[in-house]
């Protein structure tokens, strides 16, 4: 194999552990244990936020299906006090940072802009403009290196920063510019690319003649080619980048070689673009299922913890399909708050002109 | 009192806001050893070192957007786009993401980012040196978007726009960067009038010109011919273009009973049009005649040897005055 196509994968599709000469799993028994139920809840809940798009509860949902490992295994690697900056596809990365799935649902259902509390989860709320967020990842980076918060020695204060991007974004004018910030600056960051093959209907080769990975070179950072549907590996070199990062050794690319199972999105109809044996092939690069047959293989997967699971996964669903509906419509009203710091005298007229409108139709 | 150019007062602006507060910091193309290309930032990295003073890759975008993140991590960035016509590949970042932050987050986040940016013509520069591009920026909401006209208010509005938790839009007009004026450096920044609020610059009674940044003293250079024929013109400096400081234009408009807005931007969809219609529904029963616009032509900027046909001067101003006066 040629070095520039090696890839990380400590997985493989079989389920059989593969060793590598530069990263080894510190994940225990239990630990693979938890990354595979994790991945179980995710699919899940893309499963019935998919669900709940088609029935007219979401104005839109962006699905997840097959980047479960990536998502799951960089999202666990990261520590509290880090910061994620992610686009609109990463449930699975904010389910790690502790958002509730319900929490989520209110920017598809059109109820907020920014769903989650990013203060306290310490993860921005899903960036739509491809790339944008890769350059706020990278001056948040170079603010916890001003300061002082990275390189101190310590790993429970030193921070990190994570942008999370596809493949269609590594065109974009703002990722590379922020790969050149994060170097120039050596900023603690990680730059998390999921190649799920597919910007909607452009192929990756359609943005890239190289690995994504190869990019790095250019840009003067590692680059590193990670199995995206291994979950162990994916883990192991986000947790060797977010360490590089935290100690002050600088940024990192990281490209994670996956697959987009579903759709875009749910107006998207991928039949037109792309071939069902494509599916196939990937089908049999699952994520979940190569963990699954290792730990069952191996005795650490029992029985009454997967149905066990399979009571979670359901309740889990369960319950989004009743909060989602009870999710409140913002007051119209809200419209008008803050727009600025302070007051607005045209801003506040408008207002006025809607109340108005509002209590004449109450009338009616 | 002390006297000095408009640059030096912006320069002694952004270094009383980073004495004022260490989480200031100055981000640009060359304006750390250079003091930038006009010097704006002159002797602050040797004073405040390397970083708060920084020199940033050529890439407006990645300078908005890597603030954006330091704002978010809780610095206050002060941007220096080296020119107007350089702010276009930032315009995502700006009016996408700078923008609607506080307002995408419901309030939990904001951004109190200052974009400092050399605008306006009449320097004799080439293509893209000499351009207005501010009825974007005023047009967008989430943005407050202000510039000076003399140094006193270079100095003041500087450091409140620093200390505004809304993104700023700051505007410096390029062509009167060396002109000479008193700054009263004594007074506490809570004593400085209000960079939102409409400058009175000259009172007159026949005719009210509005006008911001370097107009301004176009118009009152239009104000002292026009005395000479014994009419009375008013000239209002703007300060800021978002928000409007609509009730003293509107009071100056009711006492006049005529108004023109001078400005270099193009007209077509400019701040002259909005503060036109504006003035129309607050004053329509005081006005005497229609309101006039004096502005740049609906062209690209053109080549400098001809730009002095391209900006509103004295004599294009007088003449929009004998028509409002005629009517």
């Amino acid at each position: 194999m040629d070095l520039q196509d090696r890839i990380v994968q400590l997985i493989d599709s079989t389920g059989t552990l593969i060793s590598d000469p530069r990263y080894q799993s510190t994940l225990n028994d239990a630990a693979l244990l938890s990354l595979y139920q994790d991945m179980v809840l995710i699919r899940k809940l893309d499963e019935q936020a998919t669900a709940l798009q088609r029935q007219g509860e979401l104005g839109l949902w962006a699905p997840l299906l097959g980047q479960e490992a990536a998502q799951i295994g960089s999202g666990r690697a990261l520590k509290s006090q880090d910061y994620v900056f992610s686009t609109y596809r990463e449930h699975g990365v904010a389910w790690c940072r502790g958002v509730d799935p319900v929490e989520m649902l209110r920017f598809w259902r059109g109820t907020m802009h920014q769903p989650w509390d990013a203060n306290f989860h310490r993860m921005y709320g899903y960036q739509v403009i491809i790339g944008a967020h890769a350059l706020h990842a990278t001056g948040y980076a170079m603010g916890a290196h001003l300061a002082g918060r990275i390189g101190t020695g310590n790993p429970e204060t030193d921070q990190a920063v994570v942008a999370y991007f596809g493949d269609g974004a590594m065109s974009e004018g703002d990722v590379n510019e922020a790969f050149i910030f994060a170097t120039t600056y050596k900023s603690p960051i990680v730059f998390f690319c999921q190649n799920n093959q597919w910007a909607i209907s452009e192929p990756t080769k359609r943005q890239s003649s190289i690995h994504l990975s190869e990019r790095a070179k250019g840009f003067g950072l590692p680059g590193i080619r990670v199995d995206g549907n291994d979950v162990i590996a994916c883990h192991a070199v986000t947790t060797e980048a977010l360490d590089r990062a935290r100690s002050g050794e600088g940024p990192t690319l990281i490209e994670a070689v996956t697959y987009r199972m579903g759709a875009h999105t749910t107006s998207d109809d991928p039949t037109k673009y792309r071939a069902g044996s494509d599916d196939d092939f990937w089908r049999e690069k699952d994520p979940i299922d190569r963990l699954k047959i290792y730990l069952h293989n191996n005795g650490i997967l029992k029985v009454e913890f997967e149905t066990e699971l399979a009571a979670k996964a359901d309740s889990l669903a369960e319950r989004m399909r009743v909060e989602c509906r009870e999710l409140p419509n913002p007051d119209a009203l809200s419209m008008f708050n803050h727009v600025y710091s302070g007051s607005d005298a045209r801003i506040d007229e408008q207002k006025r002109e809607v109340e108005v409108i509002l209590s004449e139709r109450e009338v009616h | 009192m002390s006297e000095f150019t408009l640059l030096n007062a912006v320069n002694r602006g952004l270094r009383r806001a980073m004495e004022a507060d260490s989480k200031v910091i100055l981000m640009g193309e060359d304006i750390g050893k250079l003091g930038g290309v006009f010097r704006a930032t002159e002797g602050l990295q040797k004073d405040f070192g390397e970083g708060r003073v920084i020199d940033t890759p050529l890439a407006e975008s990645g300078i908005v957007g890597t603030a954006i993140g330091l704002a978010l991590y809780g610095y206050r960035p002060v941007v220096e786009i080296q020119f107007d016509g350089f702010v276009y590949p930032a315009f995502d970042q700006i009016v996408v993401q700078l923008a609607r932050m506080r307002y995408r987050s419901a309030g939990a986040l904001f951004l109190p980012i200052t974009i400092r940016m050399p605008f306006g013509g009449g320097i004799g520069s080439v293509e893209h040196h000499g351009e207005s591009p501010e009825a974007y920026f005023a047009s967008t909401p989430g943005l407050r978007v202000v510039t000076c006209a003399d140094p006193s208010d270079a100095y003041w509005m500087i450091q409140q726009a620093i200390v505004s938790d809304d993104p700023v839009i700051f505007l410096e007009p390029k062509r009167r960067y060396y002109q000479k004026g008193e700054v009263d450096t004594t007074l506490d920044i809570s004593e400085a009038p209000s960079m939102y609020k409409a400058r009175v610059v000259l009172e007159g009674s026949d005719c009210t010109l509005l006008s911001y940044g370097p107009t301004v003293a176009t118009s009152l250079q239009a104000a002292r011919m026009a005395a000479v024929d014994g009419v009375s013109l008013e000239v209002i400096d703007l300060r800021s273009l978002s928000p409007l400081d609509l009730p003293t234009l509107i009071e100056s408009v009711k006492k006049t009973g005529r108004a023109i807005v001078v400005h270099e931007a193009s007209s077509s969809g400019g701040v002259g049009g909005e503060i036109g219609l504006c003035l129309m529904q607050s004053c329509f029963y005081y006005l005497h005649a229609p309101i006039l616009r004096v502005t740049g032509y609906d062209t690209p900027y053109p080549p400098s040897r001809i730009e002095d046909d391209y900006l509103p001067d004295a004599d294009r101003i007088l003449d929009a005055v004998e028509k409002v006066m005629g009517y």
